[in-house]
């Protein structure tokens, strides 16, 4: 397995191997889904519709619902306008959804097309409805990755229908970042207990989660209603979870309605979740109820009980990067040792922040952006773990080196369960502790010595 | 043909027609006009002409893919020990890395297999304002650097067109550079209607490329190509395995676990036989044109269509020694599958199944489905040409239009020295003349019962009214369906990645496909879907226990000591 990878490092300049990011689309259509009766619509050909569509579901084993222009050459060549306002025609006849919610691709956005134009004449053609909403964003596959096309979409949704009345609304907004449904269910919930109206955007809890019962429908219950978002406006403040995916919307909304916006990290593990709760408390100036102080004395109580196995473990740590900043915190908080730490995604701030995390924990990690996972088994071969913590696509490093993996992140394709258990919270951090150490306890017991094979732990 | 009729959940008859009316109803005009002529009452006389292989309306949720994926993600990304490099900005190499099940294994422990990695050249802006030739060609250099592979196969995606960068030119140059062989292919998304365009480039490059480059001899007088054969879930190794038993060697299989040198020696087989006909009937018509092999259409999907191209093979080659051998291996296979089948389809006979995938597999799979005594009221492709449904016989009448006249049509001629017709014309002509065929496949629709139901690239929209009003028991499609048609409460079988279970060829295959249908159409999670309170709302609450045996279970040490004591208060 992987028998081409050797431990030698050479430079490369051009080639990428095996990649720790994707195309930007694909996180625009997922934030899209995170709106209420919204048709994420792909402006390209129809392959990278299809490939979104499929890697999404693999993900979240739920249907997942978008429309294409299906470009051929002649659009390639004479541009996308006819493709779109037929598109668009098709779209509200057959599927008639609240929104669509257009995103380029790598072709429509070399050929230059102009999509708010586009709509315009549509609208003038009577292609789309009254009172039908249609949004787009630019997701250049060649900028960025996935993280990007996700807080694009966002970010052009805010800017597209976020609204000031000048009545400010004692709803505080949270925008979650790039996270599972069952994450932003747990976010709520603990909202909730701290007594705050909030409004979640993009908000897929809902949509991707849904049960099976006999019925189908196209728009389930789900995602952030235009009204929401509009009202977002004037909502007292925003909560913006994770640099890369969420701060620019912020950024944005701040800019365009005056809400302030509070900049935090993903609330995943101790520390990123008492952040939350504190920002949350400040900016709704409330007291923190009694629950989740006891929440979160379980998870210190775990911490305690099981930090002998967790110390000092070594770990490489690869994914996107507001997750990987969330999760080294968390190491450190635990007192593991991060050492390799790769996001696909560019940007310098991953490594800054990276550092600003490590610098007091003792810990020499090697850190890279825009690294790819290729690089990091190569590392790992120079210097082994003690654990891998990414997405699926590390599992034959973590095979090939019998290092266990813990599966975090987007996309993962070869378990069931994850995107039903939260990775945020309190909550989340107790799950994490739990894979991790049964993970490490699962090998010594499979590989121990006999006399070193213990009943009790 | 037998009386068939579609019925609907209810149980009453439904015309074909009056179900696509259903269907086309919510269309707008020009929208109706186009899938009218993909949606059509089957007539296995006299297959009417389908609108195949045109463009998919925008707008419409649609199966399909796009080229790239038919030539990498199809044809050239199962060939395990060269170097795949995907020239464009990340995405399609990330989506087509591992996502199709063509399993392979290097025939050397510790032989690299690059389908395990990833590459690309990741542009990025400035590539595509500037080309990114240099790029591609220093790609390149590193991949060789540092894995020495045998070949080097690029890929260009959609914005590679339209920035002109030429891969072709690139991959000439690093040729030299290197002394390796490595190849572009121009297999931008945009190009064609489907992934069926990419098939058709893929097919060329392989041909002028790779096929011919290694001659070698063969023992055995018996040796094939399979082709259009990817090895999902392990098809090909049940196949090849099969095969073998019967004493046929299977020189290369296009392209399933299949290596570099198989390839280039694919042209010394004495036979093709052709599984998917979509993705491949081009390389077996150039490879006879070219090398003289003849070739013909096989179907190892299915007990009765595995005998049946065996028994083909074995008259193909006309050995008495070899025709034995095969009708003995079928006579001990069939005889291990005949309980299971039997036990199967004593559950599954009558059920109704639709198909809706790829370009053969809607096809091969009523095979499977017919062995279980499963009836398919529906079934269509998602990027199939005219003749894979209405069968070869129209290939004449098939209008050529813009989109596949993008696509080269490569001119070949017979090679000076190595054109060797396998058969002679007299043999050919007596193989002929008892009812033999070449160049042979009469299509899905000659299969299918009259008045059942044709849909071309169905729609999400059709796929949801065909649930609505038909509710088949089984519905076999593709990931991005699969849980739309559960949520509806019909079992969805997936026939691209076979939900990760396979292999389902040949008759072993088949036995696993029994058990997995049995497996779907039994669950009991099905059953569960609506909830005991409205299935019945008048009815009491039924508890888990009786009275009695709540007494029972929860007072035993009570009544123990009960018999100890109370005798002697009572004496
Ligand atoms: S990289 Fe570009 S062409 Fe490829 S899937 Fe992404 S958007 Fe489509
Ligand atoms: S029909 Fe299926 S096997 Fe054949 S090329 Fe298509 S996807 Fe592949």
């Amino acid at each position: 397995m992987l028998d081409g990878t050797k431990a030698e490092l050479t430079e490369r300049t051009a080639l990428r191997i095996n990649p720790a990011k994707t195309c930007q689309p694909i996180g625009a259509m997922y934030a899209a889904l995170g709106i209420h009766g919204c048709m994420p619509h792909s402006h390209g050909s129809q392959g990278c519709c299809a490939y979104h569509r499929s890697h999404l579901t693999r993900h979240y084993k739920e249907p997942v619902m978008a429309t294409t222009s299906s470009f051929t050459e002649g659009s390639a060549v004479f541009g996308g306008l006819a493709n779109l306002t037929t598109a668009l025609q098709n779209i509200f006849s057959i599927y008639n959804p609240d929104v669509v919610a257009i995103h380029t691709t790598c072709l429509s956005e070399v050929i230059g097309d102009d999509i708010p134009t586009i709509i315009k004449k549509a609208r003038d053609e009577g292609k789309v409805p009254e009172g039908k909403v249609v949004i787009h964003t630019n997701t250049p596959s060649f900028v960025g990755s996935h993280v990007t096309g996700f807080s694009n979409m966002v970010t052009s949704t805010i800017k597209y229908l976020a609204e000031k009345t000048g009545k400010t609304t004692d709803r505080l907004n949270v925008i979650p970042g790039y996270l599972d449904p069952s994450d932003i269910l747990e976010i709520k919930r603990l909202l909730g207990i701290l007594g705050v109206s909030s409004i979640l955007l993009p908000d897929t809890s809902g949509v991707l989660d849904t049960g099976l019962d006999g019925n189908y429908t196209m728009f389930p219950k789900g995602g952030t209603t235009v009204e929401d978002i509009k009202s977002m406006g004037d909502s007292f403040a925003t909560i913006a979870c994770g640099h890369f995916a969420s701060h620019a919307a912020a950024t944005q909304l701040e800019n365009q309605c005056n809400v302030p916006a509070g900049f935090l990290e993903l609330p995943i593990g101790l520390t990123g979740t008492d952040r939350f709760i504190n920002a949350v408390r400040q900016y709704a100036t409330i007291d923190i109820p009694e629950a989740i102080e006891e929440e979160r004395a379980r998870l210190i109580d775990l911490m305690s009980d099981l930090h002998q196995y967790l110390h000092g473990k070594t770990v490489a740590i690869a994914g996107d990067p507001d997750h990987v900043i969330a999760m080294t915190q968390f190491l450190v908080d635990l007192d593991m040792k991060p050492k390799y730490i790769v996001t696909g995604t560019p940007g310098q701030f991953f490594e800054r922040r990276i550092a600003e995390i490590l610098k007091d924990s003792g810990s020499n990690a090697t850190v890279k952006q825009f690294g790819d996972l290729f690089e990091m088994h190569q590392w790992i071969k120079n210097d082994p773990v003690d654990l891998i913590i990414g997405n699926t696509y590390n599992k034959h490093i973590a095979r090939v080196e019998n290092i266990p993996l813990i599966r975090f992140g987007f996309p993962i394709l070869d378990r069931g369960t994850h995107r039903l258990f939260p990775t945020v919270g309190y909550t989340g951090a107790k799950r994490l502790i739990d894979e991790m150490v049964n993970a490490l306890l699962d090998k010594k017991d499979r590989e121990c010595d006999e006399q070193w094979f213990e009943l009790i732990q | 043909m037998s009386e068939f009729e579609i019925k609907t959940v209810t149980g009453e008859t439904i015309t074909p027609q009056a179900l696509k009316e259903e269907m086309l109803k919510i269309y707008p005009a020009k929208t109706k006009r186009k899938r009218e002529k993909q949606i059509l009452s089957n007539d296995p006389e006299l297959p009417p002409e389908i609108g195949a292989n045109t463009r998919t309306i925008p707008g419409i949720i649609t199966q399909r893919g796009c080229t790239y994926a038919g030539c990498k993600g199809v044809v050239l990304g199962p060939i395990h020990d060269i170097v795949h490099i995907t020239h464009g900005p990340i995405g399609c190499a990330f989506y087509s890395w591992l996502s199709r099940r063509n399993l392979a294994k290097p025939v050397n422990k510790g032989d690299t297999n690059y389908l395990q990695y990833c590459m690309s050249t990741d542009m990025q802006e400035e590539e595509i304002v500037f080309g990114g030739e240099k790029k591609l060609a220093q790609a390149c250099r590193e991949a060789y650097a540092l894995f020495k592979p045998r070949a080097i196969a690029i890929y260009s995606t959609c914005p590679v067109g339209l920035i002109g960068d030429d891969v072709h030119a690139v991959a000439r140059k690093m040729s030299e550079e290197l002394g390796i062989n490595v190849c572009g292919f121009s297999c931008e998304g945009y190009k064609g209607v489907s992934q069926s365009a990419g098939h058709h480039i893929a097919n060329n490059g392989v041909f002028k490329h790779m096929v011919g480059k290694l001659d070698m001899t063969h023992d055995n007088p018996f040796s094939i190509n399979v082709l259009g054969e990817y090895n999902i879930g392990g098809d090909a190794w049940e196949i090849d395995t099969l095969l073998r038993k019967c004493g046929i060697h299977v020189v290369s299989t296009l392209s399933g676990d299949v290596n570099y040198d198989q390839v280039c020696s694919s042209h010394t087989a004495n036979l093709n036989v052709v599984m998917c006909h979509r993705s491949i009937n081009y390389m077996a018509q150039m490879m006879e044109t070219k090398f003289g092999i003849p070739w013909f259409k096989v179907n190892f999907i299915g007990a009765a269509a595995t005998a049946k191209s065996l028994r083909k093979i074995g008259q193909f080659f006309g050995d008495k020694g070899l025709i034995d051998r095969i009708e003995e291996v079928i006579a001990a296979e069939m005889a291990a599958l005949a309980p299971i089948q039997k036990d199967v389809t004593s559950r599954t006979k009558g059920k109704k199944v639709a198909l809706f995938v790829g370009g053969s597999r809607a096809h091969h799979y009523q095979d499977l489905f017919s062995d279980i005594g499963m009836e398919t009221i529906s079934a269509g492709y998602e990027f199939a040409h005219r003749d894979d449904y209405e069968g070869r016989a129209v290939l004449p009448t098939i209008k050529i239009d813009a989109d596949s006249r993008n696509i080269e049509e490569i001119h070949v001629e017979a090679d000076p020295q190595r054109y060797n017709p396998r058969k002679s014309p007299e043999q050919i002509a007596a193989l002929e003349a008892g009812g033999f065929t070449f160049r042979d496949y009469d299509g899905m629709m000659k299969q299918m019962k009259k008045n059942s139901l044709v849909i071309d690239d169905i729609s999400h929209h059709e796929m949801e009214k065909l649930i609505a009003i038909c509710k088949p028991d089984v519905i076999c499609s593709g990931i991005k369906d699969k849980f739309v048609i559960e949520k509806l409460g019909v079992p969805c079988k997936q026939l691209h990645s076979y939900d990760y279970g396979g292999p389902y060829a040949a008759f072993t295959g088949a036995a696993n496909f029994y058990k997995e249908i049995d497996r779907l159409t039994s669950t009991k999670v099905w059953k569960f879907v609506v909830p005991p309170w409205k299935q019945n709302p008048e009815l009491q609450a039924t508890m888990a226990f009786g009275k009695a045996a709540a007494a029972e279970d929860l007072t035993p040490k009570r009544s123990m000591k009960a018999k100890n004591v109370e005798p002697a208060e009572e004496a």
